[in-house]
């Protein structure tokens, strides 16, 4: 027996060259993605440490900690963040939960499930200022109450920004909700839910128990680390917090970027150290959470164990489907509320609707809302060009080496979104001022693409993996290189998936605050920084437009990437899911 | 030289474990049938003959295409053709451009258009040339699916439980169809199937696969 030893790859081994640029696309998407986190902390824990040359210390005596200590305000600060974050990631989670559980595979779900998965793209300082217009004693729901109650004028009451950060966290859950319910939708496709449903309600088990007993724990798995972000996010966030979070003191991320804003530079320093303790604060709070889901699945094993068959079906049911209405319904409201403030002329408490509807707010804010769109569509298009050539080259390097994304690769890709924004994104300014790098348009554009890069890798992973490679197949055995597969045959099939991966990444461009406005020292003006700087002033006329402008941006290109397949493709059937 | 495909010594394992393995000569004109339950390994054995094998599979062993090795080829460039179960016609491509995305690529547009076009009146779809592949009966998606193979002119033929998909009237036709171009064509076939039927029709040598 005289046979050649073939050597494993051997049939793929020609496809070396075309391999070889492919293979440093995953180590430079890693790298723009992990570069500026790394580089961002070190630039945070140096001078949280007291080694800061441009302010002429390098002492390394932890005197910014003792300052951060003696801060008055900080035992509260360092409360909120970990109250409303824990409270807005279990609410979202139990609403989400319980929709699920009560209703999924129904008509209401199907309804919400419409109603919700707009709302995702819905920038989260648009809905904050929404919630406002409707929850502040002048807003919208006390003006429908006002002829119930008598009042003609606002009652004093502190709603917005209330110390506890009820407001705050009511705005958080409201944008949440969506992000989870689509998280968990991804994840029932790949879990026979609805099997396991079945047979759990024909041993008697009602829908909703049924479901929590059964197909939650596989969702939860599935969704954990989207969880996980969702409380890192929530403990941490600065424009929502700024928009309806308390003010004495204000939430710790709120109070660092004040500090970061200080002429005085030695009071960056204190920021340093302040997001230093946010991020051991969200450390914590997730090593609790982590804690929580054991205990969460000691009791849930107890109750499976109990046998209870439903007796809470018939409160909870419905009580989930009220709150997953009302979330969905306060978003939407805000919006509207948002839209009817943009074009208000005058309009008097308790007055339900403006006296009369103007333009004025629009043509006064006209040239630097244009500019403003100018410098989102830029900072968007840029970021999230590129966020897709990297991905697309990612999955394709994974198609051609046929090595999938491990279970590390996923953890890498939720790191940007698990790491809060305020414990690095000062670092980074630091470092980008020491180093003398200019800040401005292009910081900002690789700034923005840490955090497009993921949700783009995340939004077009699956679609991309469930092609049927037996395309790729019959299209090489017709003769047609890596490449025209790619382009001719794979591209144009996934066009859909595609564009709504591309929309995503716009809509998470446009709703970046943070990294706009630290990396781009206050010098790149969005319609995001924009509106949110518009909050300290209350003009909410001018709110309005600015809000009204930063959604429409927002949701502009999930319009396209719905219609361009639709006019692109249609006649052809086999491409309309 | 040994015209037509030749399996020389062919052995896929997976993890190391001995899956499938190969030996045998495919004459011009001849089908070889390969049987056997599902998960013995062939359609492995066919993407290790199309140079599409995963990477969770190694394999030793040569495939020789007119007495050309063309183990090392890329798949575009191996000159196999291959037919699966489901027709898999681009269905963001019109019926004439799945036609032409199997042409060479030379020659006049209007010889390549006269060619789908002669093309098409040969499987009895003239006319059909602007239609959206998914309004077309299985049937025609399955004649589609063969000449858009044929017209890229291979040296070879595999064929992955490629009537399986079909009801019992429209299989024989496939049949006759396949195979009487193939032998009209000269080509070497090489069909993996469970259905003892495709075999009985195919009328070549018969290998079992039992798995292990």
């Amino acid at each position: 027996m005289a046979f050649a030893e073939t050597p494993a790859a051997a049939p793929r081994a020609t496809l070396r060259a075309s391999r070889s640029t492919l293979t440093f696309v995953p180590l430079l998407t890693l790298a723009a993605m992990l570069g500026p986190i790394c580089a961002g902390l070190a630039g945070t824990v140096l001078p949280a440490l007291g080694w800061y040359p441009a302010a002429g210390t390098t002492a390394l005596d932890g005197a910014p900690i003792r300052a951060l200590l003696a801060w008055p305000g900080l035992a509260d600060a360092a409360r909120l963040s970990l109250t409303t974050g824990l409270a807005a990631t279990a609410l979202s989670l139990g609403i989400v939960a319980l929709v699920f559980a009560g209703w999924w595979g129904t008509r209401p779900f199907g309804m919400l499930e419409r109603l919700l998965s707009p709302l995702l793209s819905v920038p989260h300082a648009a809905a904050a200022f929404g919630l406002a217009f409707l929850i502040a004693p002048s807003g919208w729901l006390f003006r429908l109450a006002a002829p119930l109650i008598g009042w003609d004028r606002p009652p004093d009451l502190l709603i917005l920004n209330d110390p506890w950060g009820l407001s705050l966290t009511a705005g958080l859950v409201a944008k949440e909700v969506p992000f989870l319910t689509l998280m968990a939708l991804a994840a029932l496709g790949q879990s026979d839910g609805r099997r396991s449903l079945r047979a759990a309600q024909a041993m008697g088990y009602g829908r909703l128990t049924g479901w929590l007993k059964t197909v939650f724990p596989r969702v939860y798995a599935q969704i954990r680390l989207p969880v996980y972000v969702v409380l890192a996010y929530s403990m941490s966030v600065v424009d929502a917090a700024v928009i309806l979070g308390p003010t004495t003191p204000n939430t710790l991320s709120v109070q660092i970027v004040r500090w970061m804003g200080d002429p005085d530079l030695g009071q960056r320093l204190v920021a340093a150290a302040g997001a230093v303790l946010q991020l051991a604060l969200v450390a914590a709070a997730l090593a609790l959470w982590r804690g929580g889901e054991h205990v969460v699945a000691l009791v849930g094993r107890a109750w499976i164990l109990g046998g209870d068959r439903g007796r809470l079906d018939r409160v909870l049911r419905p009580l989930g489907l009220m709150a997953g209405v009302l979330s969905a319904a306060a978003v939407l409201a805000g919006l509207v509320a948002l839209v009817m403030w943009s074009v208000a002329g005058f309009w008097s408490f308790p007055d339900v609707w403006p006296d009369t509807v103007t333009w004025r707010s629009w043509s006064r804010h006209g040239a630097g809302l244009a500019e403003a769109a100018r410098m989102t569509a830029v900072v968007a298009l840029a970021s999230t060009g590129i966020a897709l050539i990297l991905v697309l080259g990612c999955l394709e390097a994974e198609h051609r080496s046929g090595r999938r994304l491990t279970r590390r690769g996923l953890w890498l890709l939720y790191l940007p979104l698990l790491v809060p924004q305020i414990a690095f994104l000062p670092g980074l300014q630091t470092l980008l001022l020491t180093a003398g790098a200019d800040t401005g348009l292009l910081p900002v554009i690789a700034a923005h693409l840490v955090f497009v890069l993921p949700y783009v890798f995340l939004s077009l992973g699956d679609p991309w993996r469930a092609w049927d490679v037996r395309h790729a197949t019959v299209a090489a055995a017709l003769g047609a290189s890596p490449r025209a597969v790619l382009w001719r045959v794979r591209l144009p099939m996934l066009l859909r998936p595609v564009l709504t991966a591309t929309a995503v990444g716009l809509a998470v461009s446009v709703g970046q605050y943070l990294p706009t406005l630290l990396i781009g020292g206050g010098r790149v003006a969005t319609l995001t920084t924009e509106a949110v700087a518009l909050a300290a002033g209350g003009d909410r006329r001018a709110i309005g437009v600015y809000s009204v402008a930063q959604t429409a941006a927002a949701l502009l290109p999930f319009a396209l990437a719905l219609g361009i397949p639709a006019l692109a493709w249609r006649n052809r059937r086999g491409l309309h899911g | 030289m040994a015209e037509g495909l030749e399996l020389a010594g062919v052995r896929i394992q997976r993890n190391g474990a001995a899956l499938v393995g190969l030996d045998h000569h495919v004459r011009p004109g001849e089908v070889l049938t390969v049987m056997g339950p599902s998960g013995v390994g062939k359609s492995t054995l066919l993407a290790f003959v199309t140079g599409t094998l995963s990477s969770d599979f190694s394999a030793t062993g040569e495939v020789r295409l007119d007495g050309v090795d063309i183990t090392h080829l890329p798949p575009e460039r191996r000159r196999v053709g291959i037919l699966f179960q489901d027709d898999l016609l681009f269905p963001h491509l019109s019926v004439a451009d799945n036609l032409a995305f199997g042409l060479a690529p030379e020659g006049s547009r209007s010889a390549r258009r006269a060619k789908v076009e002669a093309a098409l009146a040969d499987i009895e779809l003239a006319g059909f040339g602007p239609r959206d592949p998914a309004t077309l009966s299985g049937g025609q998606k399955a004649r589609v699916a063969l000449m858009r193979m044929l017209l890229a002119e291979p040296q070879a033929l595999l064929l992955d439980e490629a009537f399986s998909g079909l009801d019992a009237s429209l299989r024989t036709q496939m049949r006759d169809l396949v195979f009487g171009r193939a032998r009209r064509l000269n080509l070497p076939v090489l069909m993996v199937t469970h259905d003892a039927d495709d075999a009985t029709a195919a009328g070549g040598p018969v290998v079992e696969l039992t798995g292990r």
